[in-house]
């Protein structure tokens, strides 16, 4: 009976809430960041069948986000070729752009489209890449967000990040009552949903590999708990529910285990929890607070926060168990590390000046950068392209989110209207 | 999932009725402690039932001696539910070292009760190792209790880490109220 109250809980749950959408501004932008025109696409169908995103417009939106584009207002353009045989290179030449983009979209079928686009060298007149996608009216958006990746990673030379999403945590406080949610976002922000809404603490949400499932930690009936989510049909099951602390659940790079954090042996530990075998190993075994495992990308190490040196560092251990070698080594204060998907860096919160911060650690030359300006930074996580870093950061006494790009040069705020938002973690590249 | 807000109104009246009475957990916090946990717990409609228990209170004092349950005593130290801890420290001082004492006594002469311990941590540093922490704090209640004579089983350890605060200001004074055990009966 509880449990079939709580999947109609969830089911309830499940409706997007439309006035929470994420806001996000660019704080700060590469200097001799690359024009781009992105020329509205033409819809070659009936007037009332209009497609209703504007799927141009999002593109540069994408684009002009990452702060490695410098997009050119629609009011500005001479011309609005939707082809390459429309275009007149010249045209853009004067307006000092450097790529473009043209497009076109068609009807296919009663519910479908076809969008083709064209990306040109403005100099050279020359076509780089150029591709025809079918879509439907529900998957617009996120085919204008593969459309951004395509053209990001020809002139940037990474794979985009647009078409992915975060997972954040939302709290809000009313009457004495306190309201956590786990939501999904597009990573522009839109479409956030609700996938779990609680009455008590719930938190660090981990993707799987697949981008298919979230585990989370949640206090539900005065315990803790890790539960592995279904993030399309809601579904959950609960992983463990040992005595003490179940938190910090990580999914290894081939998604069969969970790295988590228990606390049944009587002070917090490593453990690597096999799905397949439903079997347990310990991996740290120390009096110290041991917690925040994360996976190399290779899945033969994990890197976690151990106080046993007196104050919280990084350390690093097998995967499978073994002896822990300490990582940090400059400030007094390193936790919460993750590696960026190349497995050269780690992003971590540093404690300077008595201030947390973001910053980024060369595993290779032991260099650490650190990247945010805030005083209460926490929770940072990579894009899965290892492009930008979100986290969570203090405006006044809100907590909002942030993202900022590896080398420290592009700023992003991401807000809500209200309440707190805290936890973000990007989504695997979502493949298809 | 609903049971969680219920545990609470035991604290909740506690601070209502005896705000003054809770032992000063900064220089300077005392005030603000009883005026935000009464905001982030309490509602009216937990108030009046509790204005009843008040009156009988005043009564009871004025004859000089508790004859309820000690745990209803005001004046008991065993009314000092929340122990305060300094900044990345679970060490407990000998202020706290007292109302422990005062709790372990009340619990090891009553055997079916239990006790929940509730660790918390200020916002500072990172949710997880907050959750560590919290646990860490909790425990060391714990063991001063067992010491004094209360079975394991009486006792219920949660961590909250950092995110049930009992004051939500970014400030000193705020984190000096949010590093805390709450003796939950």
């Amino acid at each position: 009976m509880k449990y079939l109250l709580l999947i109609l809980f969830l089911a309830l749950s499940w409706q997007p809430a439309a006035n929470a959408e994420l806001t996000i501004e660019i704080t700060e932008g590469v200097e001799g960041a690359l024009p781009i025109a992105v020329v509205p696409f033409r819809w070659q169908g009936k007037t009332q069948t209009t497609p209703r995103e504007d799927v141009s417009a999002i593109i540069q939106a994408d684009l002009h986000r990452s702060g490695r584009f410098k997009t050119l207002p629609r009011n500005d353009m001479l011309a609005k070729p939707a082809s390459g045989d429309e275009v007149e290179f010249k045209d853009w030449r004067v307006l000092g752009v450097e790529n473009l983009v043209v497009g076109q979209i068609q009807p296919n079928g009663s519910k479908g489209f076809i969008i083709r686009f064209q990306l040109f060298d403005v100099f050279r007149g020359e076509q780089l890449t150029g591709y025809s996608i079918p879509t439907t009216a529900g998957s617009l958006r996120t085919t204008a967000h593969h459309i951004a990746d395509l053209i990001y990673e020809q002139l940037i030379g990474v794979p985009g990040a647009f078409a992915t999403r975060v997972a954040y945590i939302t709290s809000k406080t009313e009457g004495g009552n306190t309201q956590v949610d786990l939501r999904i976002a597009d990573a522009d922000g839109y479409s956030p949903e609700t996938i779990v809404s609680s009455d008590v603490p719930l938190m660090s949400p981990a993707w799987s590999p697949d981008g298919r499932k979230i585990a989370y930690a949640s206090s539900e009936k005065g315990s803790w708990g890790i539960y592995i989510q279904e993030v399309y049909t809601g579904r959950r099951q609960k992983v463990t529910a040992f005595k003490g602390i179940n938190s910090a659940p990580a999914w290894s790079p081939d998604g069969r285990k969970l790295a988590m954090t228990l606390s049944k042996d009587g002070n917090p530990d490593i453990f690597v929890f096999n799905m397949t075998t439903r079997k347990l190993r310990p991996i740290t075994r120390h009096y110290a607070i041991d917690t925040e495992p994360s996976w190399s990308p290779d899945g033969r190490h994990l890197v976690f926060t151990s106080d046993r040196g007196g104050k919280p560092q990084i350390y690093r251990v097998p995967s499978f168990g073994g002896k822990a070698e300490r990582v940090t080594f400059q400030n007094a204060y390193n936790a919460r590390a993750s590696y960026s998907p190349d497995g050269k860096l780690l992003t971590l919160v540093t404690r300077e000046d008595g201030r947390y911060r973001i910053a980024v650690l060369d595993l290779a030359s032991g260099v650490m950068q650190v990247l945010s300006r805030g005083d209460l930074d926490e929770s940072p996580s990579f894009a899965p392209n290892g492009s930008m870093i979100i986290y969570a950061t203090k405006a006044g006494r809100r907590s909002v989110l942030a993202a900022v790009s590896v080398d420290g040069r592009v700023r992003q705020k991401l807000a809500l209207q209200e309440g707190d938002v805290r936890e973000p973690v990007w989504s695997p590249l979502q493949k298809n | 999932m609903f049971t969680i807000l219920t545990r609470w109104v035991p604290i909740t009246l506690c601070l209502l009725i005896f705000a003054g009475c809770s032992s000063s957990p900064t220089k300077e916090g005392e005030q603000e402690g009883a005026e935000v946990t009464e905001q982030s717990t309490g509602s009216s409609g937990t108030y009046e039932g509790t204005e009843g228990a008040g009156a009988t209170t005043s009564a009871a004092s004025e004859a000089g001696s508790w004859s309820g349950d000690p745990l209803d005593d005001p004046y008991s130290l065993l009314a000092t539910r929340i122990l305060y801890f300094d900044f990345d420290q679970s060490s407990i001082g000998m202020d706290n070292r007292e109302i422990i004492r005062a709790h372990a006594e009340y619990l090891a002469s009553n055997p079916h009760v239990s006790v929940r311990l509730e660790g918390h941590a200020d916002e500072r540093g990172t949710r997880e190792y907050n959750l560590g922490l919290g646990e860490r704090r909790a425990n060391a209640v714990r063991s001063l209790l067992m010491a004094e004579g209360v079975a394991d089983n009486q006792i219920i350890v949660i961590s909250y880490g950092e995110e049930r605060p009992a004051s939500m200001m970014n400030n000193e004074e705020s984190w000096a109220l949010n590093r805390r055990v709450e003796l939950v009966y």
